[in-house]
């Protein structure tokens, strides 16, 4: 079994016609090992799904060849569609149909003989932890349990190849363990390739090997240790006592020599430049007790320094004016014993907690685990069952008109009006801010300069690239200069680099004294908050800083444990307690 | 509060006007409308096939015949010679009606007894049957009359002198076409704004502008506007084609009829917010505008009147706005109407509008997930 | 297996979600009832002002064959001035005015006018209206004629014999029509729909990975709405036939048989729908647009296609509605007509290979660009 499961050589493919040409792959050549699970890695719109459906015979390649098992893709679509398994980015659960009816209809497709279902049906629902809820309608299970039941419905027959596109977006951490167990279990036992696409960084580490693919380009393949040595020597940890995370990595980001600085837990993680070697010292000379440690480095690392293009790097943040202390204490938001039903499904249970000025409060779970109900709710968008909640010492759902002027808020999807342009959406939100005449005009060139659309400022806010629309939603949201911002999922769908752009301004929101409340699925984010709660199933999980939260899964196997092992633990400590 | 609703309504032209899709709906319905309706639309007949069955051959069957030929509502496309001929004709709708005549019908009227005709009529489709006959009836009188001429006789002691007011011709296309101001503007209006809130809905976009101070109230105007103004537009526009083109009369008074346009816009508006504010897709927007558009049109007494529905029926069609301006736009078009005689219909419209946009305002404040 | 799966499949999801039982069955009663009740031609108490000026027992006489009967609602009026003004006013459709010297014309045998005055706003009304007139005025004389033992001086008489639907019910021809547009409706609009909803969900790409073929796919899909539909159809027909007392005079076999081909055209069209447009609220309006209203205004449900200007009714001929409308006012009042019936069997027929073709064409797998 030497020969490559799939070889692309020389493959394009272009959409549309004349100016509106997009080029989604650009002149690609990769082998995927057979018996491996071979990462395909990179940005939104790189063009991964482009790739794997062109490698099912899905789509028409404009050039190039493709050889999936043997099988020419473009002469022999069915018998390729035959040979692999493809689970979308969507997968076609049919959502109205029960789970053992989904693997029926897809076992009767794949024609897996009646006699052999049995057996096979029990071995995938043991696997997916799926058994109990066999009768359950696809569209009532959770996030997680939909994308396990997809994977064994495509899984039903046991292809040679397995294409999997984007498989673990939105699921929660435990789900994520469970899904990457099953699919090494079928490389173990079945001797399947894998094909599997994925935007989280952390997972490429769990592959044999890695593509990383970047605007129809393929920069590399190789195994993610190979992409990791390369930057060794390159990659430090730094702490200072009496600073805290977030301040030093503002300073630390600004500093000529350093590439990249993010949050690690207590810690800030940075890329020193090319031939910079950075001394605790001297590192930054007005900072005091500064400690600086070499630290293994690892795939993101290598990825956002391939990607890391110097002219995007001038991180598009305006200058943003101080707020004016406040006239009323009191914290801005509270939320008391919050609760919201749907009929009889309890959204949220009965949830507290209070965000204080100036904070960046972070809401943390899973798709489905009420945070979105509650930040509705929050913002006066949804009616409590019972409870209070205070934004501002208001109830916006009954407050007058004018309290929400106070508050700004970016929805989770891009929601402007996608054929406006730029301008005109800034105009219509400013109006709808009450700014007029010079005063409008003035903050409307603020946000073309600050946020550098106005090169932009005449295109259709829908067509915009993802990262500029993210920049357009967070420049309407601040127009009117807002003391409490709401920002729901603001980092879904983005890539690394724009999400560090993202936290670099909401960093300095903070600074500039606006109280942030942020919804993410993002384990690892949960750093850049001051104080965070952890939701599942609708409750709080959990409560309190990042390095207490933290600190609660501290066991002596894993002294230093990351967000995802915190929640997984809390998670797991819960369903032994009931 | 007024620069809010500006400011609202600016943005939803734009947003209007910028999509293609939203373009089509304001321009390809009405000119396929417009020509389906003003062309296909018609209860006119003319060159109807008929057969003849003249058993008799004289020369007063030969002139009765003749006067057939010559009339356009009539063609004769079959002369037949036997009785089982009659059948097959009939029932392959080769032809609409066979006159026939009976033997010795010449020499009967020449003696000065009574000649006789039957016809025989396919009455698949009851309407163009009844207005065949009542063409046919119209023939024979006047042969009637000429015989008489020619014998000297007085004719029938009495005469029907017959005048049809404000459509001299019956032509139904004076009836149809200016209908359709009302069956269009309805359409586009309410579309619109139906979609309107959905679509924001559906973007996600609303929800930002519920978060924006402005109030429930502005919101409903700012999108109310736009129905207004397009509504306005595209009528004016289907008065002018109906005028030039169709060469239709406009013989009332053009301020009645847009005093009665802006309040059945009024009402339609709001029934089109009421819709767009239960809606939470634009495909539930659409069905329930088409919901309310099919028994709207039906029974507003566009294609057929309404005192031909039963009784129940009629009193249902008081709650349809659609109704009002009907008799409003044909009102002003052919008979002349002015502000008087309309008022009756003005004011059941401007009870609609209001009621329906209390309640989309009622519902927006809510529903407002 | 794989096409047993498929089709399993889709009744699962059928059963599942109430809302396409709904369409076909629910929508044909909602259809059925307003259309039924709401659109109907055939006048009845027409209100009319009378205006004798000189009241004696031969204005009695003329005045009483009105009030006997069902067409005319007779309303008195002092004085012509004042029966105008109600015309005006829309009270009354029309006047008729006996003058002064009424009696004493009809004595003197000299001729005696009888003024009539029509709305004719509606010229399909008025024409109607006119024709009951005069049929009314025409028994009157015969029986004036009678009464003073004089001959009429009409020589010439015309019986009439409606085939298939004598009594002139405009109901017993629009219901049978009814039928095609509710299957336009159940076909196309719902299949259009599914079809796209596997697109929008993404499970199409998911069923284009299995083995699974196109032809496979789409029969799989089709087979259970092709019995939904059917099941509608016969629903609708025995609505028709047991609560509109529309009589069905031909064979069950030619009606089966009829509306299986064109369920198959309407279901091939909705699959083009579809394809074409890849999601639920383009394809619910193109299916509106395309099917929907050319079943209504160019099928000769309601419109006579005859009379339509010769473009469009050439137009008319890919519009699948036409022929099944043609065949089953046919085989409602008049029996099996199989000239007819083969006639625009063929045209379906003939649409049917073409859509099939051009299905084909469109539908091929790798279509995801």
């Amino acid at each position: 079994m030497s020969q490559p499961a799939l070889i692309l050589r020389d493959v394009h493919k272009s959409f549309g016609s004349g100016e509106r040409r997009l080029c989604a792959l650009d002149g690609v050549s990769i082998q995927v090992a057979p018996g491996s699970v071979t990462g395909l890695i990179g940005p939104d719109g790189a063009g991964k799904t482009t790739l794997m459906r062109l490698c099912c015979g899905l789509l028409k390649m404009d050039g190039g060849s493709i050889e999936v098992l043997g099988l020419d893709a473009a002469q022999q679509p069915a018998e390729v569609q035959a040979a692999v398994g493809y689970m979308p980015q969507r997968f076609g659960l049919y959502e109205d149909l029960s789970v053992q009816e989904n693997l029926d209809l897809y076992a009767d497709l794949q024609g897996v003989p009646k006699d052999d279902r049995p057996e096979r049906y029990a071995r995938l629902m043991e696997m997916t932890r799926l058994a109990p809820f066999t009768s359950r309608l696809a569209g009532k299970l959770s996030g997680g349990m939909k994308q396990k039941l997809g994977l064994a419905c495509a899984l039903v027959r046991p292809p040679r190849l397995l294409l999997l596109d984007e498989p673990t977006v939105g699921v929660d951490p435990v789900s994520r363990r469970e899904l990457w167990e099953i699919v090494y279990t079928q490389v173990q036992e079945e001797g399947m390739s894998v094909l599997l696409s994925t935007a989280y960084l952390d997972e490429a580490e769990r592959c044999d090997e890695v593509i990383l693919l970047h605007k129809g380009k393929v920069l590399g393949q190789a195994s993610p240790g190979r992409f990791s040595e390369e930057m060794v020597g390159r990659v430090w940890e730094v702490a200072a006592e009496g600073l805290r995370p977030r301040r030093l990595q503002a300073e630390l980001a600004r500093h000529p020599g350093i590439d990249d600085a993010i949050i690690n837990g207590d810690r800030v993680r940075i890329i020193s430049s090319q031939g910079y070697q950075p001394q605790a010292g001297t590192l930054l000379p007005t900072v005091q007790g500064l400690r600086l440690e070499a630290a293994a480095p690892r795939f993101e690392d290598a990825f956002v320094d391939r990607l890391a293009d110097p002219d995007e790097a001038q991180r598009a943040t305006p200058e943003i004016n101080k707020l004016a202390p406040a006239e009323r204490t009191g914290n801005p938001i509270e939320v008391e014993k919050l609760e919201r039903r749907f009929g009889d499904f309890v959204a949220v249970k009965r949830i507290s907690f209070s965000v204080g000025r100036g904070e960046i409060f972070g809401l943390l779970g899973a798709n489905g685990a009420g945070k979105t109900t509650t930040f509705r709710m929050l913002c006066g968008l949804l009616p409590l069952s019972s409870g209070r909640v205070s934004v501002a010492g208001h109830d916006l759902r009954t407050a007058a008109a004018r309290a929400r002027g106070r508050i700004g808020y970016m929805a989770q999807k891009f929601s402007l009006y996608a054929n406006l342009t730029v301008a005109q959406n800034l105009r219509f939100f400013s109006a709808a801010y009450k700014l007029r005449g010079s005063r409008q005009q003035e903050r409307i060139e603020w946000a073309l300069d600050g946020f550098e659309l106005a090169s932009y400022a005449d295109t259709n806010a829908g067509t915009l690239p993802l990262g500029y629309k993210q920049r357009l939603a967070f420049a309407a949201a601040l127009m009117h200069e807002p003391e409490i911002l709401f920002l729901d999922e603001p980092t879904s769908g983005v890539d690394p680099l724009a999400r560090r752009e993202f936290w670099a301004r909401t960093n300095a929101l903070a600074e500039a004294g606006v109280t942030v409340l942020v919804t993410t699925h993002f384990m690892e984010e949960a750093d850049y908050c001051d104080r965070l709660v952890i939701m599942a199933e609708g409750a709080v999980l959990a409560e309190g800083t990042p390095h207490e939260i933290r600190a609660r899964a501290r066991t002596p196997d894993n002294p230093a444990p990351s967000m995802e092992d915190a929640f997984i633990a809390l998670v797991q400590g819960r369903e032994t307690a009931a | 509060m007024l620069r809010h609703i500006l400011a609202l309504a600016v943005k939803e032209f734009l947003a209007l006007l910028r999509d293609p899709r939203s373009r089509f709906v304001l321009i390809g319905p009405p000119i396929m409308q417009l020509i389906v309706f003003g062309y296909a639309a018609s209860f006119d007949l003319d060159h109807v096939a008929v057969a003849i069955f003249d058993e008799d051959g004289g020369g007063a069957a030969r002139e009765l015949v003749s006067r057939i030929q010559g009339s356009p509502h009539f063609e004769i496309i079959a002369h037949i010679k036997e009785e089982a001929q009659v059948a097959p004709l009939v029932d392959n709708k080769k032809v609409l009606l066979v006159l026939r005549i009976e033997p010795r019908f010449s020499d009967h009227l020449a003696k000065g007894r009574g000649g006789s005709l039957q016809l025989i009529l396919d009455g698949r489709n009851s309407n163009t049957a009844m207005l065949a006959l009542n063409y046919m009836r119209a023939i024979v009188l006047d042969f009637n009359q000429y015989l008489g001429k020619v014998r000297g006789s007085t004719g029938p002691p009495v005469k029907l002198s017959m005048r049809a007011w404000y459509n001299e011709d019956l032509n139904s296309h004076w009836f149809i076409i200016p209908g359709i101001v009302g069956l269009l503007t309805l359409v586009v209006t309410l579309v619109v704004t139906a979609l309107s809130v959905a679509r924001e809905r559906e973007q996600g976009t609303f929800d930002q502008l519920l978060v924006t101070p402005l109030r429930p109230t502005a919101i409903l105007m700012g999108k109310s506007l736009p129905g207004l103004v397009i509504g306005v537009i595209e009528a004016s526009f289907i008065i002018v084609v109906a005028m030039l083109w169709f060469e239709i009369p406009l013989r009332g008074s053009l301020g009645a009829l847009y005093l009665g346009l802006l309040l059945f816009l009024f009402s339609a508006v709001g029934i089109g917010l009421m819709i767009s504010a239960i809606s939470v897709t634009q495909q539930q927007a659409v069905l329930g505008a088409f919901l309310f558009l099919v028994p709207a049109v039906i029974l507003s007494g566009f294609a057929t009147p309404i005192a031909n529905m039963p009784e129940a029926v009629q009193w249902l069609t008081f709650l349809d706005p659609l109704r009002y301006f009907l008799v409003i736009v044909r009102g002003v078009f052919l008979e002349g109407d002015g502000y008087a005689l309309l008022m009756d219909q003005y004011w059941p419209m401007a009870i609609i509008g209001l009621l329906s946009l209390a309640a989309a305002g009622w519902l927006f404040r809510h529903r407002m997930y | 297996m794989r096409l047993a799966g498929m089709i399993r499949k889709e009744w699962l999801q059928i059963l599942r979600d109430p809302s396409s039982i709904a369409i076909a069955f629910l929508m044909p009663v909602v259809l059925l009832f307003l259309f039924g009740y709401g659109v109907s031609l055939d006048a009845k108490d027409i209100p009319l002002g009378f205006v004798i000026d000189s009241p004696d027992g031969n204005t009695a006489s003329f005045r009483a064959s009105f009030d006997h009967s069902d067409f005319f609602r007779p309303k008195r009026f002092n004085s012509i001035q004042d029966a105008q003004q109600a015309l005006a006013e829309r009270r009354i459709d029309g006047i008729i005015w006996l003058r002064s010297n009424f009696s004493s014309q009809l004595l003197s045998g000299l001729d005696a006018p009888i003024a009539i005055r029509v709305n004719a706003v509606d010229a399909n009304q008025a024409r109607i209206t006119q024709g009951y007139i005069q049929g009314a005025w025409l028994s009157w004389l015969s029986q004036y004629a009678r009464q003073h033992g004089r001959s009429l001086p009409l020589p010439v008489a015309m019986e009439q014999r409606v085939w298939f639907n004598a009594a002139l019910i405009s109901r017993h021809y629009l219901v049978p029509g009814l039928v095609a547009i509710i299957m336009t409706l159940t076909g196309s609009l719902l299949t259009a729909m599914v079809v796209a909803r596997e697109w929008e969900r993404g499970t199409m790409e998911a069923l284009m990975v299995t083995p699974l073929n196109m032809r496979e796919m789409l029969v799989g899909k089709l087979v259970p709405y092709f019995f939904l539909g059917m099941g509608g159809m016969l629903f609708t027909v025995a609505l028709a036939v047991w609560q509109f007392d529309v009589p069905f005079r031909g064979s069950f076999l030619a009606l089966l048989g009829a509306s299986a081909l064109f369920m198959l055209v309407a279901l091939a069209l909705g699959l083009l729908i579809s394809i074409v447009s890849r999601n639920q609220f383009v394809a619910g309006q193109v299916a509106i647009i395309v099917t929907f209203l050319p079943a209504f205004i160019l099928s000769g449900f309601i419109f006579d296609i005859n009379s339509m200007p010769a473009p469009i009714q050439m137009v008319t001929h890919v519009v699948p509605a036409r022929y099944l409308v043609s065949i089953l006012q046919s085989l409602f009042l008049a029996g099996d007509v199989w000239p007819v019936y083969w006639a625009n069997m063929g045209g379906m027929g003939v649409l049917l290979v073409i859509l099939t073709l051009v299905v084909r064409r469109k539908a091929y797998k790798g279509t995801f660009d």
